[in-house]
């Protein structure tokens, strides 16, 4: 705590520094307190635009680790249907999503939906390799001896597979949780009046660099707020169950 | 007279011989050892046996006429199940457990009249068996936390829980310290008394102690060591009676050979 708390504090200095000796005019950089200031003086408008794009994250996040994991299982499954999927999951991380913002909000419109769809397409990928990797590592004593005992494959997947694959999981899921935002910040970005990233967008047109700083700045904490609840909850759920 | 399981055939491995056709029968009963180095293609036998997938390329036929259980080196214990857990895993995976069981185990289930007898149930049939390799104190405990003959005891009895004439065991004790390899024969020559088991092993002195009918496998192939002398029923030979070691002396020089 100490060290972070020295490290914001060098990181503030040099930064009103840099101000002081280039002379940067405040729509370049804004100093410190400037940011500061437009924090305080927008905070009822950054928290409701936060609010927005936390609702985004969560339910983006929440629907892209699902069908990240439920992918995962079915290909866990069926060595056939991995092989017609993961080249095409993998064309699909090809695709910038940067790219892929404005057709969404052309199909989904300019409320929530785009938004959420970006984060899931941004979330389910890490999750759903992650967790696959994990279902191919059971050990294979354990599989062997679950095959002489006449265990099904849902029985195998269910009790022996998944739980063993769920650490690898929790590495995809903490991964997904730090990029969420930047999907549903991109497709507020693109097409969208709420949310950081529309206000970012609408700050940056005024010149209003400082709030651009402040938004950013409430973006960057929420998001490590975000992933670390995500991983502190994940460690609480798998140490219950001994993993 | 119909045997437990027959295998008959020949074997590669990327196009390389494993092992030379053999005809490995396996009569009703008792201990057969399987005998040899490493590499000649032991293990391979007895996952063929035991319907697992092996990598090689097998040319011949098996039958096998009774249901099985296995037994490895690795005890294939499963980390976050504690040890009762894992000695009901094949109820669990077969999905024959009643979801009660977790809240019930290890109390033994209803008692009094009226209660399902003793071995209908899960519970108490794994407490017994817990109870019989003597790891009564450690039911509720991880893996993680025991050692690598307690957890080999957990195997065994994982392997009793199964309940099948016909019982694979896959170099089960190499892991093992001398004394507790020693341990573990004489435990699982008592408790697997009245079953038909096929131990793959490299050690002779292991064969020297259990085997009821030793083969050797070597590189030339399979070959039928001289019957020894009858065992103790229920266990395994004495370690240092002079002819136990005069066999285990016998069989090393058979596999020099």
């Amino acid at each position: 705590m100490k060290t972070v708390l020295a490290l914001i504090l060098t990181v503030l200095a040099l930064w009103q520094g840099l101000i002081w000796l280039a002379g940067m005019p405040p729509f370049l950089l804004p100093a410190p307190a400037a940011v500061a200031e437009a924090l305080w003086l927008n905070r009822i408008e950054i928290a409701r635009n936060a609010g927005f794009t936390l609702t985004e994250v969560v339910l983006g996040f929440t629907l892209g680790s699902v069908i990240g994991a439920a992918l995962a299982v079915a290909m866990g499954f069926s060595a056939r249907l991995t092989g017609i999927l993961r080249p095409i999951l993998t064309f699909s991380q090809t695709i910038p999503v940067f790219a892929l913002a404005p057709i969404l909000t052309l199909w989904l419109g300019f409320g929530m939906a785009p938004k959420i769809a970006m984060t899931v397409l941004i979330v389910f990928f890490p999750v759903a390799a992650a967790f696959l990797d994990g279902l191919g590592r059971t050990p294979q004593a354990a599989l062997d001896l679950a095959q002489v005992m006449g265990a099904s494959r849902g029985r195998i997947m269910r009790h022996l597979r998944i739980p063993a694959a769920l650490p690898h999981l929790a590495t995809g899921l903490r991964l997904a949780a730090v990029y969420a935002p930047i999907g549903a910040v991109i497709g507020e970005w693109v097409g969208g009046a709420r949310g950081l990233g529309a206000l970012m967008i609408h700050a940056n047109g005024r010149m209003k660099t400082d709030l651009v700083f402040a938004a950013l700045l409430v973006l960057s904490v929420m998001t490590v707020i975000f992933a670390r609840l995500v991983s502190v909850a994940l460690s609480r759920i798998w140490r219950r169950y001994g993993v | 007279m119909t045997l437990a399981a027959r295998l008959q055939g020949r074997a590669w491995v990327d196009g390389m011989p494993l092992f030379a056709p053999v005809d490995l029968a396996l009569a009703m009963g008792g201990w057969t050892c399987l005998l040899g180095p490493s590499g000649v293609g032991k293990s391979t036998m007895l996952r063929l046996v035991a319907g697992l997938d092996t990598g090689v390329s097998f040319q011949g036929t098996i039958t096998r006429n009774l249901p099985v259980a296995l037994m490895a080196q690795d005890p294939g214990l499963i980390p976050w199940l504690d040890v009762t857990e894992n000695v009901t895993l094949g109820a669990r995976l077969r999905g024959t457990l009643s979801p009660s069981f977790m809240s019930k185990y290890p109390g033994g289930g209803p008692q009094g009249p009226g209660a399902e007898p003793p071995t209908a149930n899960p519970a108490s049939r794994a407490a017994a068996l817990i109870e019989a390799v003597g790891l009564t104190d450690r039911a509720h405990h991880r893996p993680d936390s025991l050692s690598g003959g307690q957890r080999q005891r957990v195997a065994l009895a994982r392997t009793l829980f199964e309940d099948r004439p016909l019982v694979l065991l896959d170099e089960p004790f190499s892991a093992l310290d001398a004394r507790t390899r020693a341990q573990m024969q004489d435990l699982s020559a008592r408790l697997l008394a009245n079953r038909t088991v096929l131990l793959v092993t490299h050690d002779p002195a292991e064969a020297a102690r259990l085997g009821d009918r030793i083969l050797l496998l070597r590189e030339e192939g399979l070959t039928e060591w001289p019957a020894p002398p009858p065992r103790p029923t229920g266990a395994a030979r004495p370690y240092d009676a002079p002819e136990v070691l005069a066999l285990q002396a016998d069989l090393m020089r058979g596999m020099m050979a």
